[in-house]
């Protein structure tokens, strides 16, 4: 079908891995401001690894070329409701700190 | 009030439409995959690009000496934790109707939005670069 029947599969993979990687930092920063905020803080802490965890399981697939290769695949609304939710998170967290 | 009731029916009608695959897999024809790969690799650069802002954010919060003027450190750090936020969900929406184009064969959906965040990017670190300037030659 292609001239680079290896490439593009690859190269979609990799960017599936550096941007879970991101999230895992963001995530890691997400609960180091977390839990300096009391109750709430260790809620939102707990609120972030369980998303980034969840968001993990089902982009593996993708990351590692175990997934099949189609469009329309819930992944991406997921992941990218990940960031959003870890941007919320962070953003409770700063206000709670605040308190 | 109609006008909020039209918004919530078509913010709810894109998030139906971004988490249901048959959807999307039911208009126009299946595309040469390397075009959906592509796709694919845009929204994740862009969903980076939002990651990044989400971090930044974070990282002000946390490493950044309190500012002279009350809770500023903590503004800035809020208004990149949303920024990187809406560049995620927005990444998610373009991904969807570009993704729908390509099935369709129409023409991929113009966007004002890369140039918008430059702008507001491009103007924060104007405003940081005074701030910086003034707070240098006050303390002198």
């Amino acid at each position: 079908m292609t001239g680079d029947p290896g490439l593009q599969p690859e190269r979609t993979r990799l960017a599936w891995r550096r941007t879970l990687l991101a999230l895992t930092v963001v995530t890691a920063l997400t609960v180091r401001q977390a839990l300096g905020g009391g109750g709430v803080g260790a809620a939102l802490a707990g609120a972030a690894v369980a998303g980034w965890a969840a968001t993990l399981t089902s982009c593996w697939g993708r990351a590692t070329g175990s997934g099949p290769v189609r469009t329309g695949s819930r992944t991406m609304p997921v992941v990218a409701l990940a960031a959003a939710g870890a941007a919320t998170l962070g953003a409770l967290s700063v206000l709670t700190r605040l308190w | 009030m109609p006008g909020a009731k039209r918004i919530i029916g078509v913010v709810w009608e894109s998030v139906r439409r971004w988490f249901d695959p048959r959807e999307l897999r039911s208009v126009g024809d299946p595309p040469d995959y390397r075009f959906s790969l592509a796709n694919e690799r845009t929204f994740l650069a862009w969903l980076r690009t939002g990651l990044a802002l989400v971090g930044g954010g974070l990282a002000v919060a946390q490493f950044l000496p309190p500012l002279p003027l009350r809770h500023l450190r903590e503004a800035i750090a809020v208004a990149l934790l949303l920024l990187g936020g809406v560049v995620a969900v927005r990444a998610v929406d373009h991904w969807a109707r570009t993704e729908r184009a390509i099935r369709l064969g129409e023409e991929l959906p113009a966007s004002r939005f890369p140039a918008v965040l430059a702008l507001v990017v491009g103007l924060g670190a104007l405003l940081l670069v005074v701030a910086v300037l003034a707070g240098g030659v006050g303390s002198r």
